[in-house]
């Protein structure tokens, strides 16, 4: 754990593997940048790695006014104990007062592992992340510009603002897809600070001995439309609507847990709280309840639309364009209405 | 070669049954009025740790950190097959966060002689997944997390197969690790009626004492007292005491536990409602639709 520190910066942990950045650590600059600009303290970008240097021009870029490179040869590829002994000496020499993660698998993996070796409080999983001043209850204490690490919690039923306010650094890790990514400016320059690394082969006790990764089916992320499915679709069979408007659209197919479940469609398609977070220009919700935990993942959606002939179904509270009928009707008017027009 | 397995289970809410009926004005829910569940992905640890001990011999330990009513999901883990239970309960506790929590554990597992600890790789009313690799740490372990596969094991090392969300890793480490396991890894077998029967009676010194207390209500302390320890100690002779310790019997350091170990604090509880701005009913007609997708060219969200 280090001291309250007002001077200390904020610090996105930069994940890369095999030289490409995460997005979500692209996603986290934008929030960061805001966060240190209004606590008045620089924003860095931390990244380990072997030969990673290059990639600190596109955090500059991104928005960080410093970039701390550790390179050596052991940490070619992502392991928890010498990623975390790194981080851990890093925090303790730079002391930020706000050090930030991806909620990746790797991310998830390694804040806790570090927030345990240094005491320091640690939020999973944030969806927003504010500046705030909070008041203790025992002594009426009012702690300033404290980080509000902002989650769902109990299955997506509240949310909850969490502080730290006297074992630093400040961490959280914020899920992926729901901060939006920055503009890059070519024209921004950061600080590159080479920082030396100690490791030896004992720091990394885990052999990997095989990787397979595989594209996902569908990049959901990146999708301007949205067409999801739910239970309500009824059938693998009739899923093919859902296939059929996104298609006319140009948008990707999506689903909720349930309808992977029933094996309508592969859970690369999931939206929601156990899947991907969306936030297109149109999410069109087909048969689509509006559980707590889907609206988790798609809530930040430009315009909905829900066809469900459920008239209580949740997602009529927030959609935007309700239209309560058989899906089986609905949908193909929508196609046709679509390619008329188009 | 046979290996000792710790599995850390908790006791949650049924956060899937969440209906508004639960929540309190404020929007914080009423916990009480949940059903308490065996943490689903807790139910997996246990599977795996039954896998390793039908292959190759050894312990089941299974810890849980709750209410004296935690126990419930103990005597469920040796119905399952688990040898010895271990409840642990102290007022202190309450408020912990992640890094007091893990703290707390660790100082339970560090008791016992162990080779792999499993956990659950979350808990659903927090879905954190911080208590794993936090008490890792604290017990200065491997942790191998998100373990979908068990390989091998071949008496000095693990061979394990991790969901990496897109894909799959294969690692392999010296024992002793910590694995959090995730519900893809199996699926969890039921009680087994044989041990239902053999652990029908089994349960904690708080709730002998309770027992004990309804059925003798014109006994003095001394009496009671007595008359618990007998019936404990029969208990014990035959398996079916479930320990029950605090944080003094596991030597806990009482800075690092509860409110004063946990860094985090929740500054605000809000329930979710969402609300679209402006929103329309549209009729389910060939005319009101094709004047919705208008609508939406028009505004440029529809190319």
């Amino acid at each position: 754990m280090i001291d309250v520190n007002r001077e200390g910066e904020v610090w996105v942990f930069a994940e890369q593997h095999n030289g490409q950045l995460e997005d979500t650590s692209i996603e986290l600059m934008s929030k960061a940048r805001h966060l240190a600009d209004t606590l008045g303290v620089k924003l860095a970008a931390v990244v380990l790695g072997d030969g990673v240097k290059d990639l600190a021009t596109r955090l500059a870029h991104c928005g960080a006014d410093k970039v701390y490179v550790a390179e050596h040869p052991l940490l070619e590829a992502y392991q928890t104990n010498s990623y975390a002994k790194v981080m851990y000496d890093l925090i303790h020499k730079h002391e930020p007062q706000i050090v930030l993660y991806g909620a990746t698998i790797a991310g998830r993996d390694l804040a806790p592992r570090i927030a345990s070796a240094s005491k320091s409080g640690l939020t999973a999983d944030c969806t927003d992340l504010q500046i705030g001043d909070h008041t203790t209850v025992k002594d009426k204490k009012v702690h300033k510009n404290l980080l509000f690490q902002i989650r769902p919690a109990f299955g997506g039923n509240i949310v909850a603002t969490i502080i730290n306010h006297d074992r630093w650094p400040q961490m959280a890790t914020v899920r992926e897809g729901v901060m939006m990514m920055p503009e890059p400016d070519g024209s921004r320059k950061g600080e590159i600070i080479e920082e030396k690394v100690q490791l030896a082969q004992h720091d990394l006790p885990l052999e990997i001995l095989q990787e397979h990764k595989r594209a996902k089916k569908v990049d959901l992320k990146a999708a301007r439309i949205i067409v999801a499915g739910g239970a309500g679709v009824g059938s693998k069979d009739n899923f093919r609507l859902v296939w059929d408007l996104a298609n006319c659209l140009g948008g990707a197919p999506a689903a909720t847990r349930a309808a992977v479940d029933l094996g309508f469609i592969d859970h690369d398609h999931q939206v929601g709280q156990t899947g991907t977070t969306v936030r297109p220009s149109l999410y069109i919700a087909v048969g689509v309840s509006g559980a707590i935990q889907h609206q988790a993942g798609m809530s930040q959606s430009q315009k909905i639309v829900a066809i469900n002939n459920d008239p209580d179904a949740p997602i009529f509270s927030f959609a935007h364009y309700k239209i309560l009928g058989d899906l089986n009707e609905v949908v193909p008017m929508m196609i046709k209405s679509i390619r008329e027009k188009s | 070669m046979a290996y000792n397995c710790v599995v850390l289970i908790k006791q949650v809410p049924d956060t899937k049954r969440i209906t508004g009926d639960v929540m309190n004005d404020d929007g914080t829910v009423k916990r009480s009025a949940l059903p308490a569940i065996f943490n689903p992905e807790d139910l997996n640890a246990l599977e795996l740790a039954l896998q390793i001990k039908e292959k190759f011999g050894g312990h089941i330990t299974v810890i849980t950190m709750g209410l004296p009513a935690a126990s419930a999901v103990l005597r469920d883990s040796l119905f399952r097959g688990a040898d010895e239970a271990i409840l642990l309960t102290d007022r202190r506790c309450a408020a912990s966060d992640t890094l007091a929590t893990s703290y707390i554990l660790s100082c339970a597992v560090k008791r016992i002689d162990y080779d792999i600890v499993l956990c659950g790789r979350q808990a659903i009313d927090g879905d954190t997944a911080q208590v794993g690799p936090q008490l890792a740490e604290k017990l200065g372990v491997t942790q191998i997390t998100y373990v979908e596969e068990l390989t091998d094991l071949d008496g000095k090392t693990i061979t394990a197969r991790r969901n990496i969300g897109n894909g799959w890793q294969q690692v392999k480490a010296t024992l002793p690790v910590l694995l959090t396991v995730v519900g893809e890894a199996n699926e969890p077998r039921v009680a087994a009626a044989k041990k239902m029967m053999k652990y029908k009676n089994a349960c904690t010194p708080f709730e002998v004492q309770q027992r004990i207390k309804a059925e003798n209500s014109d006994a003095v302390e001394a009496e009671i007292k007595e008359l618990v320890a007998n019936r404990c100690s029969k208990l014990e002779e035959s398996g079916s005491l479930i320990k029950q310790l605090d944080l003094d019997d596991v030597e806990a350091d009482l800075n690092w536990c509860g409110q004063s170990g946990s860094p985090t604090k929740v500054h605000r509880i809000q329930s979710v409602v969402l609300a679209a701005k402006g929103s329309k009913q549209i009729e389910p007609s060939k005319e009101a639709i094709s004047d919705m997708i208008h609508e939406l060219i028009d505004d440029k969200i529809i190319a």
